[in-house]
């Protein structure tokens, strides 16, 4: 294989260029990368980025030297526009063509739109660039704001904008945020985070339109009341980045198909990230996004799937003074418990947080940490070795797990 | 010189942090050593005193940033750069920490 061409210059993108060097690659590497920037880690964009507790020189995700080291060629500011059937030439936006051997899918995702988000004063938070603009607003003066959608990203704006002194509304669709995500009676205590937070949260809300001539002026609601807004974030969930591969070779169904390895219906392209559908999921975690390039770029440079990306879901939330962090796969009716600290009368996590687990058939599938980081780590490398065990069972060779 | 804790209130494997300016985390591995570095990590904001501990590694408990305590280096990514140490000894049973004169050394 004497070209890889990796599509996408953000946190995956960079890991399985990190891999490729690592793993002993040695020939012409080549980066695609929609954005102008080089890559940088979004997770602070909603957060001390938003704050301005954190610039833009502390989101870089490789310094100089480690930069000159990948020795890759790098074509910023310009999307990938296709790949032909047999995976070996990316055409790219401005007309440009890459031969390659081999192809690394790291697209990513796109903040999904609202009709009529093109007002002034609507944003999305999925780039730098919506980061800045979005900080840019924020720090005129105070503002109404409302944020569409309560899940992750809408959360953690709203708590960014409320610590700015905002007059902040975060509509949620659900009876509940994260209630997919995390379950009911854990969803309750992110609903109360929210109000201790001083942020108006409705619930069961769905939007109708947004209003506003040329900039936003509210948002009206399925139920006939309008909110009155200057600023509208709208968070409801990605798309991911797959237009440009409609008539390759290659599945897609909300994401790129690919095996337990990250290897997609050709054996010389793999995809890895939140563009990535991986046997059945699309995690779209960050620490995913830095896990999956390693088995993706063992497969890729073996030419067939030697070894699985199979690893044990995790994610964190920072809102409201508050940190969530969740590892394993949460499914509708799990029993939960609180085995380690409390949830007060209030919904709140206790002075100490709280650690909860969800069971399933008498074994824990799922643990959340609030505010309890060293209890959560502890129960996560259970849950780790515990899964690790059950896969060594149930799989024997050729393909061997990696960490 | 800054008094942490009794010896006797830091077992082995375990961390305390102390709130100074910056904060710092004092370690006490299972072989008894004692070792301090600054608390947060070089990555996020998240606080080493809170992570894992194995033999002379931490491990961040947020994106699992590891550091060698001895040398205050990073073992792997996503931290790039050291965390600071500093020395630390103990008198008359207590636990004290030494700052460290210069910002990035790791020694």
């Amino acid at each position: 294989m004497r070209t890889v061409t990796i599509v996408g210059a953000s946190l995956a993108g960079l890991y399985a260029a990190r891999e490729l060097r690592a793993q002993g690659f040695d020939g012409r590497l080549v980066i695609v990368g929609a954005e102008p920037h080089r890559p940088y880690d979004r997770p602070p964009l909603s957060k001390d980025f938003l704050t301005g507790r954190t610039d833009e020189s502390r989101l870089s995700l490789a310094d100089a030297d480690e930069t000159a080291a990948l020795d890759a060629e790098w074509l910023l500011g310009v999307r990938a526009r296709g790949l032909d059937t047999r995976g070996r030439t990316v055409l790219l936006g401005d007309g440009r063509t890459v031969a390659t051997d081999g192809v690394v899918i790291a697209t990513g995702a796109a903040a999904r739109r609202l009709p009529g988000d093109g007002l002034a004063g609507v944003h999305t938070l999925r780039t730098l660039d919506d980061a800045r603009a979005l900080r840019a607003e924020l720090t005129r003066g105070p503002r109404r704001v409302v944020v569409i959608g309560g899940g992750f990203i809408g959360a953690e704006t709203a708590s960014s904008c409320a610590r700015l002194g905002h007059a902040v509304t975060v509509v949620e669709a659900a009876p509940l945020p994260l209630l997919p995500q995390l379950g009911a009676r854990m969803a309750t205590v992110c609903a109360a985070l929210h109000r201790r937070g001083g942020v108006d949260l409705l619930t069961g809300s769905g939007v109708a339109a947004l209003r506003g001539a040329t900039t936003v002026t509210g948002v009206d609601l399925a139920d006939g009341r309008t909110l009155p807004a200057d600023v509208v974030i709208v968070g409801i969930g990605t798309v991911p980045h797959t237009a440009w591969l409609a008539g390759s070779a290659l599945a897609l169904h909300d994401g790129v198909l690919c095996d337990d390895g990250g290897v997609t219906a050709l054996p010389q392209v793999v995809a890895v990230g939140d563009v990535a559908r991986v046997g059945g999921t699309r995690a779209e975690h960050w620490t995913s996004a830095t896990e999956q390039p390693r088995a993706a770029v063992t497969n890729l440079l073996a030419g067939h799937t030697r070894v699985t990306a199979r690893t044990v879901p995790y994610f964190w939330s920072d809102q409201y003074d508050s940190r969530i962090q969740f590892a394993g796969r949460y499914r509708e009716g799990d029993a939960v418990h609180v085995t380690e600290g409390e949830i007060t009368d209030g919904g709140l996590p206790g002075p100490s947080g709280f650690l909860a687990r969800y069971e399933r058939d008498g074994r824990t599938v799922a643990v959340l940490g609030v505010d309890r980081p060293r209890a959560f780590m502890r129960a996560r490398r259970e849950l780790r070795r515990a899964e690790g065990q059950r896969d060594d069972r149930r799989t024997a060779a050729p393909t061997d797990a990696v960490a | 010189m800054i008094p942490v804790c009794r010896l006797e209130d830091l077992p082995e494997g375990e961390s305390v942090r102390v709130a100074t300016a910056p904060p710092i985390a004092v370690f006490r591995t299972e072989d008894g050593e004692l070792y301090a570095i600054d608390d947060t990590c070089t990555h996020q904001d998240a606080s080493l005193s809170e992570g894992w501990l194995e033999g002379c590694l931490v491990e961040c408990p947020l994106h699992a940033a590891s550091f060698d305590l001895r040398t205050g280096e990073p073992t792997c990514l996503p931290a790039r750069r050291p965390v600071r140490t500093h020395r630390v000894t103990v008198e008359d049973g207590v636990v004290h920490v030494h700052l460290g004169a210069e910002e990035g050394t790791a020694a």
